[in-house]
């Protein structure tokens, strides 16, 4: 970028242009099919609408795709995340449905610390398989996304567990100054992520262990603890989402919890503008992301298009939004364009 | 960079050599099973166990629950059977991997819930050749040649539709209504019969207008989420009519998060009546649930053993099923076993 690109050109290159184009597009097709969707009213003392719904049901997989993000910017991958949010919703259902008080404060407290821990402890395990023993990451990773299921299974016996207990239910649909409970703790979650990695030096650091692992560790970098830090991390992220996604329905499903999640959430991180490659991530670029696949499957349910063509509708807007994004796809363009124009002084202003 | 690469090789022969045993090891047990079993349909003696393969959809629902553990209660050493049971968590060749290591593992009968209702032909060819008898629980298969297997034990899952849109059609739709429609898996069986079944019953009544039908899965997660779109999209919404209770249960959730009151601003009508969806009948929350019987254990294992004996059985063995208003709800609830 030379200084004489214009503002609209900068915008245009943006890595976040298409993807927001998307979003706004998507959001637009809403509001035109149902003038109604942007409006947010006050009900029973909390905000309520269309667009507060999307942002709940997002924070999930926001949490997700944020320990996403950091793995992949070390060049790795978390495949292990959906059986991380099952088996962290299976463990904190299963200790309130067997507590004495089910709606005690202290015993969710418990629960949620105890389902958190075993999260961060199985995160631990993934960064060990990948950081010490250097197991190709979507090999080491693959091994709890299978296993985990099962772990999930054994815990609640192969059976949907349902408890009611008011303070666990506040995490996944309770509000807070008016806002859903879930969104505040993600955007809290979002927020010491960015302030982390970009007012401290740990995000240069991450994104140099993605570059090349080799030279950041001969030049000083514990390249190996950083990489052992990101899974631990997206792991616990994972275990918050899962607290989340079973506190919405109250029902720990070890099945269908967070199934697919980690697919969506590589989407996110992807649509997002960071590379999977490893090296320079984006935290803005994934909450585009997710925001763009929340609204996309919310648009679905909007406009009424058929189950049988969801899938088909869906996969169009992404590839839509991954063509658009690509370099080669913009070369392609940008030299169509030039061939039209023909006139030498556009193509100078075009390479410039 | 060298003492790396070696290290790196060692490991992965170690992984190798494990995998190695880990399948041998599996290919002894897998062949000491069919050996004694073989045996034992040999013998014909009354004393030796029938070696059951059981391939279930999942753990989706409560009624799947119910279900398994109707099948795995009746099926056990004590009645004189060997249960190898596999979860195939919704996914289809989850399960036709499953049935076809239950093919080489040699067992006397394949019983499965399939996922979906196509695609099983060459699979269960294969279960033909080998001479092993297959039974369908729950949810059929659209296989022309009805050779492939024994006997298909089951609800009808249209003439739950039909329970369903008749009693809205009667109860409800003495006004103009607006419904919409919470469909199970896309594919499946029961979400297709019970969409058709609501559809015909309801046909003859003008009052009944279907606005919006999306899939919710068969969960309560997508439920929810996707009544939260219903919701947004649609005023004028009268009836939820959802394809299992678990939907339903989800869909009560948004109702409620929406400041209405599920039951009363806005009906609901389920099929399955598990117990979670039983007590918000009763609690008043849900309005008419068409009970699909999930204690398939006990006419699964009598239609196993009378094929085990040659016997001849029913290519189609019906379910009896019943339905549920509010009243009838709260007096089931204390007995009720699911």
């Amino acid at each position: 970028m030379t200084a004489t690109t214009s503002p609209w050109q900068r915008v245009l290159h943006h890595r976040l242009f298409w993807p927001v184009v998307a979003l706004v597009v998507l959001l637009a097709a809403n509001t035109v099919n149902r003038p109604s969707f942007l409006s947010i009213r006050v009900q029973d003392g909390h905000l309520f609408g269309a667009l507060i719904n999307l942002l709940k049901n997002g924070a999930p997989l926001l949490l997700v795709a944020l320990g996403m993000t950091l793995v992949i910017a070390t060049r790795g991958i978390d495949l292990s995340v959906g059986a991380v949010v099952a088996i962290s919703g299976a463990v904190a259902l299963s200790f309130i449905a067997s507590a004495p008080d089910p709606g005690s404060i202290t015993t969710v407290l418990v629960a949620v610390g105890i389902a958190l821990a075993l999260s961060f402890v199985l995160g631990v395990w993934n960064g060990f398989l990948v950081s010490v023993l250097g197991i190709q990451p979507i090999i080491a990773t693959l091994v709890l996304m299978t296993a985990g299921r099962g772990v999930a299974m054994l815990i609640t016996g192969g059976q949907i567990t349902t408890v009611n207990s008011a303070p666990f239910k506040a995490i996944g649909s309770g509000f807070w100054f008016g806002l859903p409970v879930a969104v505040i703790l993600a955007a809290v979650v979002f927020t010491a992520v960015a302030l982390l990695t970009r007012r401290t030096a740990l995000g240069m650091l991450i994104e140099s262990v993605g570059i090349n692992p080799e030279a950041s560790r001969l030049a000083g970098v514990k390249a190996r603890n950083i990489t052992w830090t990101v899974y631990a991390v997206s792991a616990l992220f994972a275990g918050l989402a899962g607290l989340m996604i079973s506190s919405n329905v109250m029902a720990a499903d070890a099945n269908n919890a967070g199934l697919f999640i980690e697919l969506d959430a590589i989407l996110a991180v992807v649509i997002g503008g960071t590379s999977l490659a490893g090296g320079k991530f984006s935290l803005s670029g994934t909450l585009v992301g997710v925001l763009v696949i929340q609204t996309l499957t919310l648009t679905v349910t909007m406009l009424g298009i058929s189950p049988s063509v969801t899938p088909l509708f869906k996969a169009i807007v992404v590839i839509a939004v991954c063509l658009a994004q690509s370099p080669k796809m913009r070369d392609v363009v940008a030299a169509r364009r030039r061939r039209a124009a023909r006139t030498p002084a556009q193509t100078a202003e075009v390479t410039a | 960079m060298f003492s790396t690469t070696k290290a790196r090789t060692r490991l992965t022969g170690v992984l190798a050599g494990a995998a190695v045993l880990a399948l041998a090891a599996c290919s002894s047990g897998g062949s000491d099973g069919g050996d004694s079993a073989g045996g034992g349909s040999e013998g014909g003696g009354s004393g030796d166990l029938i070696t059951v393969g059981f391939s279930q959809v999942g753990a989706e629902s409560g009624w799947r629950a119910a279900n398994t553990k109707s099948i795995q209660d009746t099926l056990t050493e004590e009645n004189g059977f060997d249960l190898k049971f596999s979860d195939a968590q919704q996914k289809q060749e989850n399960q036709i991997q499953a049935i076809r290591s239950y093919i080489a593992q040699g067992v006397d009968v394949i019983a499965f819930s399939p996922v979906v209702e196509s695609g099983w032909d060459s699979v269960l060819e294969e279960a033909k050749q080998a001479g092993i008898p297959v039974i369908l629980t729950d949810r059929a298969v659209d296989s022309e040649d009805e050779s492939l297997y024994e006997s298909f034990i089951g609800s009808d899952f249209v003439l739950e539709g039909e329970m369903a849109g008749e009693w809205v059609s009667e109860n409800l739709a003495t006004e103009p209504i607006n419904v919409v429609e919470l469909q199970g898996t896309t594919g499946a069986a029961p979400a297709i019969d019970r969409k058709t079944g609501f559809e015909s019953a309801t046909a003859d009544n003008p009052n009944v207008t279907i606005i919006d039908s999306q899939t919710g899965n068969f969960t309560r997660t997508e439920g929810k989420t996707v009544m939260e779109g219903f919701l947004q999209a649609h005023d004028d919404i009268d009836l939820v009519y959802a394809h299992n209770d678990d939907m339903g249960l989800g869909a009560i959730e948004a109702i409620e998060a929406a400041g209405m009151v599920p039951g009363e601003d806005i009906k609901i009508v389920t099929v399955d009546a598990v117990k979670d969806g039983m007590q918000a009948l009763a609690d008043g929350k849900i309005n008419f649930i068409v009970e699909c019987n999930p204690l398939l254990g006990p006419d699964l294992a009598e239609v196993i053993e009378k094929v085990i004996a040659g016997e001849e059985v029913e290519k189609r063995i019906v379910v009896e099923d019943q339905s549920f208003t509010q009243e009838q709800a709260v007096e089931a609830l204390p007995t009720r076993e699911y």
